[in-house]
Order: C-alpha cells, then sequence, then structure tokens
C-alpha cells in the first residue's frame, strides 16, 4: 500500500486487488493545506457554478416559498393573479389528517429500510473480511449488479417477480410449498405494498453500505484484533470494542444519508403504484407532493407540503453537513 | 493488493497454526461463512437473472403456468417489438433524448464544477465556507419538493418538453455533487508539483495544464460517469417536464408499459427494462473501484 492521499476516504470496492486507500490521516496541528490569496480569480472560476445554481436551484426554491403563502390553482397556471393567503395552506395542511398518515407512514418507512439496511450492510461487510478471494469476489460482483440497477428497472423487476398471476414468488409459495397464493395479490393491501417496496429498497441500498463498511474494516489492524482475541475477546466483544470504534464515523455518515434518501424516497413508490397499489393509501411524502399538486392542481398546498418536506430534510442534513464540514479543514 | 492478500492469508492460516482445538469450530464457521457468501449471492443476482431471463423468452410463455428458469425457447422478438413496433411510445427517439440530455449534462456539468472545484480547492477567498456549506445542502433537497415551481419556471421559458430545459434542470441537479467530488480529487494533487513546474519556468496556468491536469483525469471520467448514471436514471424531473411521447426519455419511455389493470406486457417490459440498464450497469462496474469519498459525500443513488 505505498499510496496514501490524505484526502480520500477509504476506497469502496471489495474486489480483490482493486485499488484501496489508507484512512485519512489527521493532518499535524499546524500543517494547514496552503492556498494562494488569488484576488478575483475564485468568484470569476465560480461564476457559471453560482449562475446555475442560482437559476435553476434557487429562484426555483424562492417562488417555492413564495407560492406556499399563496391560492395558487389550475386558474393561476393560466395567468390569473395569485391571491395571498397567508399561512393559510400551512393550516390546510397542518390540519389534514391525511397529511399527517403520509408524513407517519414516510417516517416509519424510512425507519424500517435503515434499520434494515444498516444491519444487512454490516453483516455482509463482516462476511467479506471473513471470506477467502474467491468467494468474496462472487460476492462483489453480485452486490454491484444489485447497485447498479437503475431504480425504476429494479422496482418493474421486483414487481413482476411478486406479480399476481404470473410472478415467481407466488408459483414458488404455492407449486413447491403448497401455500395458497395462487393470485395472490402482494400490492393491493397497503401492508404488503410497503413490505414488497421495503424489499427493493433495502435490496438496492445494501450494497452501498457494504461496500463502504468493508473499506473501513480493512482499516482496523489485524494485530489489534488478534491481540483482543487472545486476551480471550469472543466475536461479539472484539467487535464491540475493537472494530466498531474505528468503523463509527462511516456508520454515522453512511446512516444519515440513508435516512435522508429513504425519506425523500419516490421512483420506487410511485412505479409499484402504477405496477399496482392503491395511490390513496400508499403515498410517501414525494408522491404525495406530486399528486396534491400535479394530480388535484393545488399548487399552493403543494408548495406548504414542500417546504414542509424541505425543512424536514434539511434538519436531518444538518447533522451531515456538520461532519462533512469537520473533514474539511475550513 | 499485495498489502490486501497477505492479510487475509494471515488472518486464515495464522490463528489455526496457534490452536489446534479451536480449529473444528472455525472450520464450521467458515462453511457457514460460505454458505452465507452464496445466498447474498443469490439475493443480490436474482432479480438481475429474472429481468434477463424473461426478456429472452415469448410472452405466451411467460404467461404459462410452468416456470423457465432457462430462456429455453429464446427469442428476440420482445426485443425487436420494444425497440421498432412500439408505436405508443417509440424506443428510438427515447434512447436519442436520454442520450441528449446525458451527454450535455455530464459536459456541462463537468466544466462548471471543475472551475469551482479548483477555486475552493486552490485559493483562499472570503465566503469560501459558505460556498461549500451551500453546496452540501442544496445537495439534499429533494426533486420532489422542486418539482412545482421547476414545472413553473420551465413552462415560463418555454423550455417544457425540449433536451434543453431538462439537461438545464439535470445540470443543476448534478453540479453541488460533482463539485464536492472533484473537489476531493484536486485536493489529491499536491500544490507542489505546480509549483515545482513554476520553479522550472512554466507560467501558473501552464503548470497547471501541463502537471495538474494529467492527473486528475481519472477523476474527471469517474466523476463523469456518476453524473452520467444520474442524468440516466432521474425519473421524477423527466415525467413532469417531459411528458410528451417525442420528449420522453427512456425511464419515463419504460413507465409506459405498466398497465395498473393487469394487462402489462412482462416479457417486452423486461426486455424495455434490459436496455434501459445495460449502459448503466457497464459504466458503473468501470468506475467503482474509482469512486472512493465521492460516493459517501454525494447522492448517487435517489
Amino acid at each position: 500500500m505505498s499510496s496514501v492521499r490524505d484526502d480520500l476516504g477509504p476506497a469502496v470496492s471489495g474486489i480483490e486487488g482493486e485499488r484501496l486507500l489508507a484512512p485519512p490521516l489527521r493532518p499535524a496541528p499546524g500543517a494547514r493545506r496552503r492556498r494562494r490569496q488569488g484576488g478575483f480569480t475564485p468568484y470569476a472560476l465560480l461564476v457559471p457554478s453560482l449562475i446555475v445554481l442560482a437559476l435553476i436551484t434557487g429562484w426555483p426554491l424562492i417562488q417555492l416559498f413564495v407560492m406556499s403563502f399563496q391560492k395558487f390553482g389550475r386558474e393561476q397556471i393560466f395567468g390569473a393573479p395569485p391571491e395571498f393567503v397567508g399561512l393559510g395552506n400551512y393550516a390546510e395542511v397542518l390540519t389534514d389528517p391525511e397529511f399527517w398518515q403520509v408524513l407517519g407512514r414516510s417516517v416509519v418507512l424510512a425507519a424500517v429500510c435503515v434499520v434494515a439496511t444498516m444491519i444487512l450492510g454490516v453483516l455482509v461487510a463482516l462476511l467479506m473480511k471473513r471470506l477467502g478471494a474467491v468467494l468474496r469476489t462472487l460476492v462483489s460482483v453480485g452486490l454491484l449488479l444489485a447497485w447498479a440497477m437503475p431504480p425504476l428497472s429494479a422496482t418493474i423487476v421486483w414487481g413482476w417477480i411478486f406479480d399476481t398471476q404470473y410472478g415467481v414468488v407466488n408459483y414458488v409459495l404455492s407449486n413447491w410449498f403448497g401455500l395458497p397464493f395462487e393470485g395472490h395479490s402482494w400490492l393491493i393491501d397497503p401492508l404488503s405494498f410497503f413490505f414488497v417496496a421495503s424489499i427493493i429498497i433495502v435490496w438496492g441500498a445494501v450494497p452501498f453500505v457494504a461496500f463502504t463498511v468493508y473499506a473501513g474494516l480493512t482499516q482496523v489492524p489485524d494485530e489489534v484484533l488478534e491481540a483482543a482475541q487472545l486476551d480471550g475477546a469472543n466475536g461479539v466483544k472484539s467487535f464491540r470494542f475493537v472494530v466498531l470504534p474505528v468503523i463509527r464515523p462511516i456508520l454515522a455518515i453512511v446512516t444519515i444519508l440513508q435516512v435522508i434518501w429513504d425519506l425523500r424516497v419516490f421512483t420506487q413508490i410511485y412505479a409499484l403504484q402504477s405496477i399496482g397499489g392503491l395511490a390513496e393509501e400508499t403515498n410517501t411524502l414525494g408522491v404525495y407532493i406530486y399528486r396534491v399538486s400535479l394530480g388535484s392542481g393545488d399548487f399552493g398546498v403543494g408548495g406548504a407540503i414542500s417546504v414542509i418536506v424541505v425543512l424536514l430534510l434539511a434538519a436531518v442534513s444538518i447533522f451531515y453537513v456538520r461532519r462533512s464540514v469537520k473533514e474539511e479543514e475550513l | 493488493m499485495t498489502a490486501l492478500a497477505s492479510t487475509s492469508t494471515q488472518a486464515s492460516t495464522a490463528p489455526r497454526r496457534r490452536r489446534g482445538p479451536g480449529s473444528a469450530r472455525r472450520r464450521a464457521g467458515s462453511v457457514f461463512a460460505g454458505i452465507a457468501a452464496v445466498i447474498v449471492f443469490f439475493a443480490s443476482v436474482f432479480p438481475v437473472y429474472w429481468m434477463i431471463n424473461t426478456s429472452f423468452q415469448p410472452n405466451a410463455q411467460v404467461r404459462g403456468t410452468e416456470l423457465h428458469f432457462w430462456p429455453d425457447n429464446g427469442t428476440l422478438e420482445n426485443y425487436t417489438n420494444v425497440i421498432f413496433f412500439n408505436e405508443r411510445a417509440p424506443f428510438l427517439p427515447a434512447l436519442a433524448n436520454s442520450l441528449q440530455v446525458t451527454l450535455l449534462t455530464v459536459v456541462v456539468a463537468l466544466v462548471f464544477a471543475f472551475l469551482a472545484a479548483l477555486a475552493v480547492t486552490r485559493f483562499r477567498f472570503r465566503s469560501r465556507a459558505a460556498f461549500i456549506i451551500t453546496i452540501l445542502l442544496v445537495q439534499m433537497i429533494p426533486a420532489e419538493a422542486m418539482i412545482i415551481s421547476t414545472f413553473r419556471l420551465m413552462d415560463s421559458w418555454a423550455l417544457l418538453n425540449t433536451v434543453a430545459g431538462l439537461s438545464a434542470v439535470y445540470i443543476a441537479t448534478v453540479l453541488p455533487f460533482t463539485i464536492w467530488t472533484l473537489r476531493g480529487f484536486v485536493n489529491g494533487v499536491p500544490v507542489e508539483l505546480e509549483e515545482a513546474a513554476m520553479i522550472d519556468g512554466l507560467s501558473r496556468s501552464q503548470a497547471f495544464w501541463r502537471i495538474t491536469f494529467p492527473l486528475l483525469a481519472p477523476g474527471l471520467v469517474a466523476t463523469g460517469v456518476f453524473g452520467f448514471i444520474q442524468a440516466w436514471n432521474e425519473f421524477v424531473f423527466a415525467l413532469v417536464l417531459n411528458p410528451r411521447p417525442a420528449a420522453m426519455t427512456l425511464p419515463v419511455w419504460l413507465r409506459t408499459f405498466l398497465d395498473p389493470n393487469g394487462g402489462t406486457n412482462w416479457a417486452e417490459l423486461m426486455a424495455g427494462s434490459t436496455l434501459v440498464a445495460i449502459p448503466v450497469v457497464v459504466f458503473f462496474l468501470i468506475v467503482q473501484s474509482r469512486m472512493t469519498s465521492g460516493l459517501v459525500a454525494g447522492a448517487v443513488k435517489g
């Protein structure tokens, strides 16, 4: 391991022979990276990005905020002046029991998916650490394939696997195990719908967690682990006291990212509804915004929900940003 | 590399030599690990295998009473039907749209992000910290929350159902992630290299283009590919901003096959899914080893 680059995290790779990077070194005190005082140049370099972000992200964000205080329906889209309603939209959203149902549903779904993803991801990472080269390559290739599948393709394929009439799951359960699953609809019942949705989300997310945690595990010094074993620590104990402290920062950041991604899940839920779920009973926050604003044409209320979701995610993101900024010397 | 290989052999042989009595338990443990590995492999691969398997079978066989774990009556008709005979939403225009939008997004985002990454890594200036925090925060804004106002913006610029409009939105979407990742790569090239070249008589920009830039090429490729994957897979904005068949991208095209009333042609749908997935999988396998901190930092899978 000759190349040590102190700016990159551990390489996300489980394949034997791939480049693995050492963990970031703590910068020695006083050894700050030297940067030029560039006068006007840095601002000039930032201009293109700033223009794009201001026009296409910033401006709509402001519009969204303004719109959330307006009565904004189909007439307004066609030119009627919007009427200012103060906090009316927010009051409407926050007193609507459906919003709370959707919010609760999203939070529970995200919680289940994050917990399942993290547990499975860490277990697979630990497994990869134990395996020999051949089996580890096999597992890596499988995980990479799952990781690379576009979310929409993945959802459609899982929808096919769980299909009511011709799905392989129903076939195997009824023909091989003699269970009454012939013609069973997995998507019509909301609970079962979210069971399938969780499988799709977790299946797509485990590879990322597994590779990242595995990269962290390779940084645990073998000598320390052996010493712990010689001192009589069993597997659980050496994980708890030797491995966990090393990978804790990685676990923290990966968990935050999973929370953010799973709270805002759209494609999987929307596509699964198109395959055959009851939309009213299975909406999550992202899909709900889509249906309220573009489905019913109530852009003001949709805007209010959007602002609430942005604030919710911003609150979660603060942890992520603080951690990332801590790594960076600002 | 070698270090990895040697540590794994150490881990497997050294303890066995040291303590004989525990070896039976150890062997049982590695059998268990082997079984777990095979299960993980099959659980990961099965949907992909099933998609490809179904895509090569005639629809009548797919809707039959028997399961076929191998496309025994293998046929390409699903692919030809999907590609050439799909009048509702033709494939080739959708492919052309996807390619144009994706390429435009990647090229523009890379150039803009590269400049910004240089500013952030190589210069000290006021509001540098504010810019980095903004980049990290913007990355977390969910697309779903932005669809309404983005729709109105594109509508007011008459850019709905256009390649330019969707590309512009994608550029803004991938830009924060691209800047953040490139920042890591630029940081990895020591300034001292450039300074040494400047002592040898190159100007600052010459030093940059001749010394630093070639070292950054792999990072640019990897970051570009991840921008490609994000743009290629994007679904929400494409659905809202470009719904016309002539302006659709591939994910929206794929959705037109879904029929909630049970009339879905699964064999063709699997052929379509395979076609959409192939470029992503290929590119993903090429660059996955290069992507390091960027993945932890960015939002590749949304």
